[in-house]
């Protein structure tokens, strides 16, 4: 075990991508994530690696669609408006199977909005990141120990199914500073005989492409994406549960909003309040196996979102309605206190006791 | 004695091109310069879209087909992760010239170490003829049924000339393909483009005027002439910026 440094989450973002063997990064400067790029310009000089900053969000996603075509790893970083710039990358990257790692540091919005942290992009992550059905493998980190850790992981995914893997953040998450641990051993490396590299006349030439104008090919290229995403789903989910054991009110969250739930749930304790929490970590497959042990034992899910209300609706599907929902939300860059949740929990609870 | 066959780098899927179309010509003459650099094996070509959107099936060289407009972006991530091989775009004027123009003038900027064939008709073709960044004043197409009228959709973009003003770019060259002089012309300048690429120069581009005798409503002869009679004089041929040459001077 390495020693723990002091880092804000962003940084650790970046360095976590470069001990994955990361060395192609392209970004374009948006806040809140800009010391991801900050860090990959200072270090990829010095290792050999490529730093880039791209002329726009779009060409960034179609650099890092270049390098993820010759199997090398690579990735971007953005924040809200920037990755809906990236939705054609994503829609191109997704068709054409290719492997790539892409950063949201989520800020509030619609358009422009604001720079302060924000989950209002959960949609846009789990359900519609481009045209087309496709999906993406979106990781959820709540500690600066996490956006690494899953940075490494979200690599690893990647190259596994190719495919996306999104780091779906938040301006907090991203500011932060935390003590961190970094000392990732190399991954094996994937096999990646469909990369186009040059034939060395040698083979017969690969064909990196998302075209089919047969019907029935391009029908047949989705069932089998999605013969794929079906094995991820049963078999890549992630999910921390906390005091579930006796749990009759279950609040979800992810990111930033669980930290601040779990205060919640201590002091909500302290008052015999019999509260936990389920957090997923992959917010993509979402994780409805603890979800269905629910049912029947939670009258109320308390959703703890900074939006208007987006994963409650998974939560819904994975409980299969049973049960109260209720939604305890800031937007626009507010945060919930935990007060604010507290007075969440002890409503459902009956009130005030 | 073999007189005339198939350059290696060209495949054998047949063409889907209309007939007069000279997109076979500027493929043939792409896949013999492939050969006579002996570059096939480590050539990484990228597809645009439109009319060309297939060109990765006739390349035998490692091919990616990229979003519209894209294609520099995509060429930049790929050589600079391969800097040993050679890459090349394949590009329309609607994708190089409207909706990928930001990608052309900063891969430009860059002097990123590719080569681009940039084939201008003057029409988007793949759509069925509409009205392109480099359609002719006054031209008609399903965009512009009476013409194109500068004063309400602006004028045709001259890429070399654009282009030639920004200072990273190495080598520019408009070339025409409607002559045998021409393309002779043509494939000298193509080689230029793929062997300053290969010498470390940086960022070529070759300008190709090209017929689309469906969409001009032409005959295939008659599209060659037009491109005489009014694509030249609006697009003068020639060598628009040749840096290297230029400080050997």
């Amino acid at each position: 075990m390495a020693d723990k440094v002091l880092m804000k989450g962003n940084e650790a973002i970046a360095e976590a991508a470069i001990q994955a063997g990361c060395r192609h990064y392209f970004g374009y400067p948006i806040t809140p994530q800009t010391e991801i790029a900050a860090y990959m310009a200072k270090r990829m000089p010095k290792i050999g690696g490529c730093f880039l900053q791209a002329e726009s969000e779009v060409a960034a996603i179609n650099m890092v669609y270049g390098v993820a075509s010759t199997g090398y790893r690579v990735m971007t970083s953005s924040s809200s408006p920037g990755i809906s710039l990236k939705s054609e990358g994503l829609s191109y990257l997704a068709g054409a199977d290719l492997p790539a790692l892409v950063i949201n540091v989520q800020r509030g919005g619609p358009g422009l909005g604001g720079i302060q942290p924000s989950q209002s992009d959960y949609y846009q992550a789990t359900k519609a990141g481009g045209h087309g059905d496709f999906r993406m493998l979106v990781l959820a980190p709540a500690s600066v120990q996490e956006m690494a850790d899953l940075t490494v992981k979200g690599f690893d995914l990647a190259d596994k199914y190719r495919m996306t893997s999104m780091i779906l953040a938040d301006g907090t998450m991203g500011q932060m500073m935390e003590p961190v641990s970094l000392d990732y051993e190399a991954s094996k490396p994937v096999e990646k005989p469909w990369a186009t590299t040059g034939t060395k006349m040698e083979r017969e030439h690969n064909i990196v492409n998302s075209l089919f104008l047969q019907p029935d090919e391009l029908e047949k290229s989705n069932n089998e994406r999605f013969e794929r995403y079906k094995y991820i789903e049963e078999n890549e989910a992630m999910y921390e549960e906390y005091m579930m054991d006796d749990a009759e009110i279950c609040i979800t969250a992810f990111g930033i909003a669980s930290r601040v739930a779990k205060n919640a749930i201590v002091e909500a304790r302290k008052k015999g309040i019999k509260v936990g929490m389920i957090r997923p970590i992959t917010l993509w497959p979402f994780p409805n196996k603890p979800f269905e042990k629910t049912i029947g034992k939670i009258k109320t899910y308390i959703s703890v979102e900074l939006s208007m209300g987006q994963m409650i609706d998974d939560v819904k599907l994975a409980t299969k309605c049973n049960g109260e929902y209720v939604l305890c939300n800031r937007v626009g860059g507010m945060i919930p206190s935990p007060e604010e949740v507290l007075a969440a929990i002890e409503k459902a609870n009956g009130g005030n006791k | 004695m073999v007189v005339f066959e198939k350059p290696h780098a060209l495949s054998d899927a047949p063409l889907h091109y209309c007939p007069g179309c000279t997109h076979g010509i500027v493929h043939r003459l792409v896949a013999e310069v492939m050969d006579e650099l002996g570059i096939e094996g480590k050539t990484v070509g990228i597809a645009p879209v439109g009319c060309s959107v297939m060109a990765y099936n006739y390349f035998n060289c490692d091919m990616i087909e990229a979003a519209h407009g894209r294609a520099p972006a995509v060429a930049t991530g790929v050589k600079r992760a391969l800097p040993e091989n050679v890459v090349f775009t394949y590009q329309g004027d609607g994708d190089l010239a409207s909706i990928g123009m930001a990608e052309t003038v900063h891969a430009a900027a860059r002097n990123e170490n590719i080569t681009i064939i940039f084939i201008n008709n003057a029409i988007y073709g793949m759509t069925g003829g509409q009205m392109a960044p480099t359609s002719l004043p006054g031209q008609v197409t399903q965009t512009s049924p009476y013409g194109r009228d500068t004063d309400h959709c602006g004028f045709p973009i001259k890429v070399c000339e654009m282009l030639s003003e920004i200072e990273g770019a190495e080598y520019l060259e408009r070339v025409a393909v409607n002559n045998v002089k021409n393309v002779k012309n043509a494939k000298k300048a193509i080689k230029k483009a793929f062997q300053n690429q290969i010498d470390g120069k940086g960022f070529s581009l070759v300008e190709v005027i090209s017929s689309c005798p469906t969409n001009w409503g032409l005959t295939p002869q008659k599209a060659l002439e037009w491109i005489d009679e009014k694509m030249i004089p609006y697009y003068p041929l020639g060598v628009y910026k040749d840096r290297s040459a230029k400080e050997a001077e």
